[in-house]
């Protein structure tokens, strides 16, 4: 395994009294895609921002590129791309003009940038939108021209804060399907997101995180099998009769090992083969409304981690 | 990149380099990207700020100054009401032009455009985005000194030959005004603090010696204006422009000089608080 590019060992930043990050360890291996996962709050962004270099750590160790951020920020800030979590694109300049003068505060030479803004309008599908204003542009360009911004001076780790969120789904395939050609060319991501389908597609390797702390850490195929079933037979009963019958099943189904979760509308019953289990609880003489048998995802692992309570 | 070959976390192999967090040389790139902006965007909006003391010098020294006749400097000398106030319009326009770039445009930078977290995620340090913002607002208030020093000259304002030296004045003037002003916006949250500047900015212009000398006032008042900076810069403007000049005008200088570096070294500390905690 090359050396890691991002080293975090009992991360904690306070803010006051509270710990927004509370011990945190992971790495990041060069060329991987690393993500973060975890509900709002959870401490995602400020581990960001403390990679990113604009921030300071409460206490912990973090050396990125092998550089403590504390001391070398801007030379750590050279080489990351940072996608933050909502545009912050400079509505004042015209798009190719943000990636330029964005080029400049690198300190690039002029032609440099201009022949890496053509290049990354390209790559960012923005032809022909070189002349327009930033406020004129789509929330899916908008995110292409910020990644194309953030890979202005071609950084070894490229930093995105939940990168798609509230964009449409045809927009978010156009944005996976880019972040993965740049993982492909061997770039280092570092993501966060609350979307499983996106952290299935990007990550090689995440973390759970909730309140600060990391819950659990794998490839999203580990996490499964560690945290969860091979399948879920999700099972309703109509609103009435769900708690009586589900109180039933998990009576039955616990009985022979099964984890079974009573929702207020479906009961979930976490079995390595769903149809027996349906076919357990017809024989049983119940009438389920409807019956699904489905894969386990990570949503089923980040529900379990995370539980089902909103956060707020 | 010398840093990337590092392998050691220990601190001790690398020096730390405080001041190379804080500034890493390049304050032009962010002078550039407020010349772009400008050009495509509020260009017009900058020209017209020229008129302004224009117009005042034309109302109040052509117009009113007919009523005044001649005004008497503290050297016994005589000039005329329009040379007595073009000097004092001429530090306003440089403080004008610095305070408008560096108050509100820095607000709405800060608050809205979230420009400066986008600097400040590059290799840019917060003392490169203070210098580049204050440069760039000192700039403007140069280009209205300029442009009105023309009209002065072309009015037969000038008395002097001492009148060459209002411009490196004007640039120190717009240089501190543009530091102070930063560094106040930086504090500012709403739009009724900042409403607050102009609440101080108008009564300056009006009572700072401009239109009329200061032994008018009472003597504490006259304190109050003299702690002011407006009065420090008409006064260091008026002295050079009529060739009243002595080497009590340096005191002025002085005055600006500290408005400086204290303008920078606090918006650089606001900076940093702000977008690198």
């Amino acid at each position: 395994m090359p050396a890691p590019v991002i080293v975090a060992r009992d991360l904690v930043k306070k803010y006051q009294d509270f710990a927004a990050v509370d011990g945190i360890s992971f790495e990041v291996a060069s060329g991987e895609s690393f993500g973060l996962l975890g509900p709002n709050g959870a401490g995602k962004s400020t581990t960001m921002r403390m990679v990113g270099a604009v921030s300071t750590r409460t206490s912990g160790e973090l050396g990125i590129l092998g550089l403590d951020p504390d001391v070398h920020g801007p030379e750590i800030r050279s080489q990351l791309g940072v996608v933050p979590q909502s545009d912050n694109l400079d509505t004042e300049l015209r798009v190719r003009e943000n990636l330029l003068v964005y080029g400049r505060y690198f300190g690039l030479p002029r032609k440099l940038v201009a022949q890496r803004a053509d290049e990354l309008l390209a790559f960012a599908q923005l032809e022909g939108k070189e002349k327009a204003r930033v406020d004129a542009l789509s929330g899916g360009m908008k995110r292409r021209l910020t990644i194309a911004r953030a890979l202005i001076n071609d950084p070894r780790i490229l930093l995105l804060d939940e990168p798609t969120t509230g964009l449409d789904p045809q927009a978010r395939h156009i944005l996976w399907d880019r972040l993965f050609r740049l993982k492909e060319q061997g770039t280092t991501l570092l993501l966060t997101t609350h979307y499983m389908d996106e952290a299935e597609q990007l990550c090689d390797r995440l973390v759970v995180v909730d309140k600060g702390t990391i819950m659990a850490e794998g490839s999203p195929a580990e996490l499964i099998r560690a945290h969860s079933t091979r399948e879920v037979l999700e099972v309703r009963f109509g609103s009435d009769h769900n708690a009586e019958v589900g109180a039933r099943l998990a009576r039955a189904q616990g009985a022979d090992g099964h984890r079974v979760e009573v929702l207020p509308d479906r009961v979930l019953i976490y079995s390595d083969n769903g149809e027996a289990e349906l076919v357990k609880i017809t024989e049983a003489g119940l009438r389920p409304v409807t019956s699904l048998v489905r894969r386990s995802s990570l949503e089923d692992v980040f529900l379990r981690l995370t539980g089902r309570s909103l956060v707020e | 990149m010398t840093g990337a070959t590092e392998q050691d976390f220990a601190p001790s192999s690398i020096r730390p380099r405080p001041v190379r967090s804080l500034y890493a040389g390049n304050a032009r790139a962010v002078m550039l990207r407020g010349w772009r902006a400008t050009a495509s965007t509020n260009w017009l909006v900058v020209v017209s700020g020229l008129f302004e003391p224009i117009f005042y010098l034309l109302a109040m020294g052509i117009g009113l100054g007919t009523l005044v006749g001649a005004v008497t400097l503290s050297n016994g000398q005589e000039v005329s009401y329009p040379a007595y106030i073009a000097p004092a319009l001429l530090a306003v326009a440089a403080m004008n032009g610095a305070i408008y770039d560096s108050t509100w445009n820095v607000f709405f930078k800060m608050q809205f455009a979230k420009l400066y977290e986008g600097m400040l995620s590059t290799s840019l340090g917060p003392l490169d985005v203070a210098l580049g913002e204050i440069l760039l607002a000192l700039l403007r208030g140069a280009l209205y000194a300029v442009g009105f020093q023309l009209v002065m000259q072309v009015l037969g304002l000038n008395l002097s030959w001492w009148a060459l030296l209002a411009l490196p004045a004007v640039l120190l003037i717009a240089f501190g005004f543009a530091s102070a002003g930063m560094a106040v916006t930086s504090y500012m949250k709403s739009f009724q603090q900042m409403d607050w500047i102009n609440f101080i900015m108008l009564p300056m212009f009006l009572f700072s010696a401009t239109f009329y000398p200061l032994s008018v006032y009472p003597q504490w008042l006259q304190y109050v204006i003299q702690a002011m900076p407006l009065w420090h810069g008409v006064e260091l403007v008026r002295g050079l422009t009529t060739g009243d000049v002595n080497w009590g005008l340096l005191w002025h200088v002085l005055y600006y000089a500290v408005m400086i570096v204290v303008g920078l070294v606090v918006t650089t500390k606001r900076l940093r608080a702000l977008f690198l905690d």
